[in-house]
C-alpha cells in the first residue's frame, strides 16, 4: 500500500460516537446493528439511561458485550433482522457497517421496520479525493483502519452521499437530518458537501406510519 | 482441565468440588400440599438435592441448576474417591469454571416425578402405604418448577442469582422465571425451547409405546418384578439417537465393525455394528438406573410444556418476567432447533426484556449443551457476573 494513495475516513470514535448520542432520546429503547465490542451500548446505557440490545455476528464480540453485562443477539445482519420484531425499538444505529453489508438496501428497510427512527454514519465515496484517486491512478481507495485491499476489503459497496439520497427516496425513507463530516467534524451543511465531505451521518425515518415490508 | 496426580497415583481434578453427598429434605404438608396443575395434592415431598459451594451472608450468590429428562441431584463432583465418573455437569460447575464454586452456591435437586431420590411413582404413598405406580399425578413442568421454589425457599433464599438448565432443564427455568419472576435474576436456557415440537413428541410417543408394549410392565406395577426392561432400553435407544447428530454418529462410528471386519451373515446378531452395539449398551446402561413409570409422568410432562399455553402469545406470557436471560442453541441440535430459541428470543425482545443469544457452533447436536463446555464458560461467567453486580447496585 503506497503511503500516497487516498486513505478512506477513519473518523474518530469519539466523534462518531458522541455525533449519534446527540440524536438519541435519554431513556430511550436503541438496537445497536454491528455494535462490536459494545462501546457505544455502554454510554447509551451508562449515560443516557437507554435501553440498549446490541446485534453482532462474531462471538468474540458477543462475549464482549456479555462482559459489559449488556444483552446482544447475535446474527448477521446479511441476513436481515428476521428475528427482531417490527417497531420493538425508538432507534436503530448502523454506524460504518452498512457499506460492508451484502444488501444495504434491505438492511435499510429492515432496519425502520424494527425501529421509529434510524441512525446511520458512512464515508462517502463522492469525496473529490476518491474522484482524484480513481481519475488520476486508477487505484481503489484503501482506508487507513482498515488497510484492506479490494479484494480483501469488508467494504462491499460505495456510494456517494447523492446515491444515498435517491436510495431513500425509493425505499420511502425520508432524511430527517443529514450531516456531512468534514475533516474530523460534523457540520450543519456545507457548499458542494458530496465532494467535500469524507462521511455523511443520517437520521432516517419513515415517510408513512405504514411499516415497510420485511426484506 | 488442570490435574494434579495425587497420593493413590489416580487423576485428580483440582478445580473439582471434590467428594459430595446428596441430601434430602421434606417439604409440604399436610395442611399445606403440594397441589398439582391437574389439582392433585401429594404431601410430603422428599427431593433429593446437592449443594456446592457457600451461601454467603447476603444470601445473594445461589445459582440453581435445572437437569434434563434422566438427569439427577449430583451435578458436580464425585461421591466416593473411587468414583469412575464426576456429576453430569462437572465441566461447568467447580472452582473457576463458569458456575465458580468460589463465588456462587450451586443447588441441584432431582425433579419431581424421577426416580433418584425425589417423590415419583417409584415412592410409597403415604396415604396407601403402598408404591403410586400410575396413581402418581399427572405430572406438568409447572409441578416440578413448585417443588424446585419451595426447596429454595426451605433453604432460606429469597432469590436466586440464576437458573440453568438445558433441555427439558431449560423449559424448567422459562416456567420458573414466568410464575415466580422475583424469585429470579438471571435465566440461562440451553438447548432448549418455549414449547416442544411435534418431532420431539412423536419420538417421546414411540419410547412410551415401547415401555406399555413390554408384557413386562403390567400397568405399572411391577416394583416386584423385573419390570419392562426390554421397553425401557428401547426407549432410550430411541432418544438416544435425538440426542446426537449425522455428523458425530459418523464421526464416531461411521459403518465399523464392532469384533470383526467383515460380515456375520447371522440374521439374530443385533451387535454387529458399532453403532448397534453402542445402542444396545446404552439401553442396557439406562434400565440400571432409571425407572420406567418416571420416564413416561416425565416425557409426558415434557410434551405438555408450553409456555404461551393461556396467554395470548408467547411475548404476552414472558411480559411479566424480571430476570435478564441468556439463551443459547446449537447448530447441529435437531431436537431444539435454533428456530424454537429464536423464537423465544423474539418474544423477549418484543416486550422490552434483557436477552443475549447465541447459535454456538458444535457437532455434538442435542448433546452439546452437555459437551461443549468451552465457549459456554466463557459467555455465562460473565453473564453471573455482571448479574450480581447488578444486583448489589440495586
Amino acid at each position: 500500500m503506497s503511503k500516497s494513495r487516498y486513505q478512506l475516513p477513519d473518523l474518530s470514535i469519539q466523534l462518531v460516537d458522541d455525533l449519534i448520542m446527540r440524536h438519541i432520546d435519554n431513556g430511550s429503547s436503541v438496537i445497536d446493528l454491528g455494535c462490536g465490542d459494545g462501546r457505544l451500548m455502554q454510554r447509551l446505557s451508562g449515560e443516557m439511561n437507554c435501553n440498549v440490545v446490541g446485534i453482532d455476528v462474531e462471538l468474540s464480540n458477543v462475549a464482549a458485550v456479555m462482559r459489559r453485562g449488556l444483552p446482544v443477539v447475535a446474527a448477521d445482519l446479511n441476513r436481515g433482522l428476521a428475528d427482531i420484531p417490527s417497531d420493538t425499538f425508538d432507534f436503530a444505529v448502523l454506524s460504518q457497517t452498512l457499506q460492508q453489508v451484502q444488501r444495504p438496501k434491505q438492511l435499510l428497510k429492515e432496519m425502520l421496520r424494527v425501529a421509529n427512527r434510524g441512525l446511520v454514519v458512512v464515508p462517502n465515496f463522492g469525496h473529490w479525493r476518491v474522484r482524484y484517486e480513481v481519475l488520476r491512478r486508477g487505484r481503489t481507495p484503501i482506508t487507513h483502519a482498515l488497510p484492506y485491499e479490494w479484494h480483501e476489503s469488508p467494504n462491499l459497496h460505495f456510494m456517494s452521499m447523492r446515491d444515498f439520497r435517491e436510495l431513500m427516496q425509493s425505499i420511502g425513507l425520508r432524511i430527517v437530518e443529514e450531516r456531512p463530516i468534514i475533516n474530523g467534524r460534523s457540520v450543519d451543511r456545507a457548499w458542494a458537501a458530496n465532494l467535500r465531505a469524507d462521511s455523511a451521518f443520517y437520521l432516517l425515518e419513515r415517510t408513512s406510519t405504514a411499516i415497510p415490508e420485511s426484506a | 482441565m488442570p490435574t494434579v496426580a495425587n497420593d493413590n497415583n489416580t487423576m485428580k481434578d483440582v478445580n473439582s468440588v471434590g467428594i459430595v453427598s446428596t441430601k434430602y429434605a421434606t417439604l409440604f404438608s399436610e395442611t399445606a400440599p403440594l397441589r398439582f396443575l391437574s389439582g392433585a395434592t401429594v404431601s410430603p415431598v422428599c427431593v433429593a438435592y446437592e449443594t456446592y459451594g457457600t451461601l454467603n451472608e447476603r444470601r445473594d450468590n445461589a445459582v440453581y441448576i435445572c437437569h434434563a429428562l434422566t438427569g439427577d441431584a449430583h451435578a458436580a463432583g464425585v461421591h466416593a474417591a473411587d468414583d469412575e465418573k464426576p456429576g453430569w455437569w462437572d465441566g461447568l460447575i467447580g472452582p473457576n469454571k463458569a458456575l465458580d464454586t468460589n463465588k456462587y452456591f450451586v443447588i441441584c435437586a432431582n425433579v419431581l416425578g424421577g426416580c433418584q431420590g425425589t417423590t415419583g411413582p417409584g415412592s410409597i404413598d403415604p396415604e396407601t402405604g403402598a408404591r403410586f405406580c400410575l396413581d402418581f399425578p399427572f405430572l406438568t413442568v409447572s409441578d416440578i418448577v413448585s417443588v424446585h421454589s419451595e426447596l429454595v425457599r426451605h433453604l432460606g433464599i429469597d432469590k436466586l442469582l440464576a437458573v440453568v438448565g438445558g433441555s427439558l432443564g431449560g423449559m424448567q427455568v422459562l416456567d420458573w422465571s414466568v410464575r415466580f419472576p422475583d424469585q429470579v435474576r438471571a435465566a440461562v436456557v440451553l438447548a432448549s425451547a418455549p414449547k416442544l415440537a411435534a418431532q420431539g413428541i412423536a419420538f417421546n410417543a414411540v419410547g412410551r409405546r415401547a415401555i406399555y408394549a413390554d408384557a413386562g410392565f403390567l400397568n405399572g406395577k411391577y416394583y416386584e418384578s423385573e419390570g419392562p426392561r426390554y421397553g425401557l432400553a428401547l426407549a432410550r435407544m430411541v432418544a438416544h439417537i435425538t440426542y446426537l447428530s449425522e455428523d458425530s454418529i459418523e464421526l464416531k462410528f461411521g459403518r465399523r465393525l464392532q469384533d470383526s471386519d467383515r460380515f456375520a451373515f447371522e440374521m439374530q446378531k443385533e451387535t454387529e455394528f458399532q453403532i448397534e452395539s453402542y445402542l444396545h449398551y446404552q439401553g442396557k446402561r439406562f434400565v440400571q438406573r432409571f425407572d420406567a413409570n418416571s420416564y413416561l409422568y416425565l416425557t409426558r410432562a415434557m410434551d405438555y410444556f408450553d409456555l404461551s399455553e393461556g396467554h395470548k402469545s408467547l411475548a404476552d406470557a414472558v411480559k411479566n418476567i424480571q430476570a435478564r436471560f441468556f439463551v443459547a442453541s446449537y447448530d447441529t441440535d435437531w431436537l431444539f432447533p435454533t428456530s424454537q430459541s429464536k423464537e423465544l428470543v423474539s418474544a423477549l425482545l418484543q416486550v422490552g426484556k434483557h436477552v443475549s443469544y447465541v447459535e454456538l457452533e458444535c457437532p455434538f447436536g442435542h448433546d452439546s449443551f452437555l459437551i461443549d463446555i468451552g465457549p459456554l464458560t466463557e459467555l455465562i461467567a460473565p453473564f453471573l457476573e455482571q448479574t450480581l453486580l447488578a444486583a448489589r447496585a440495586e
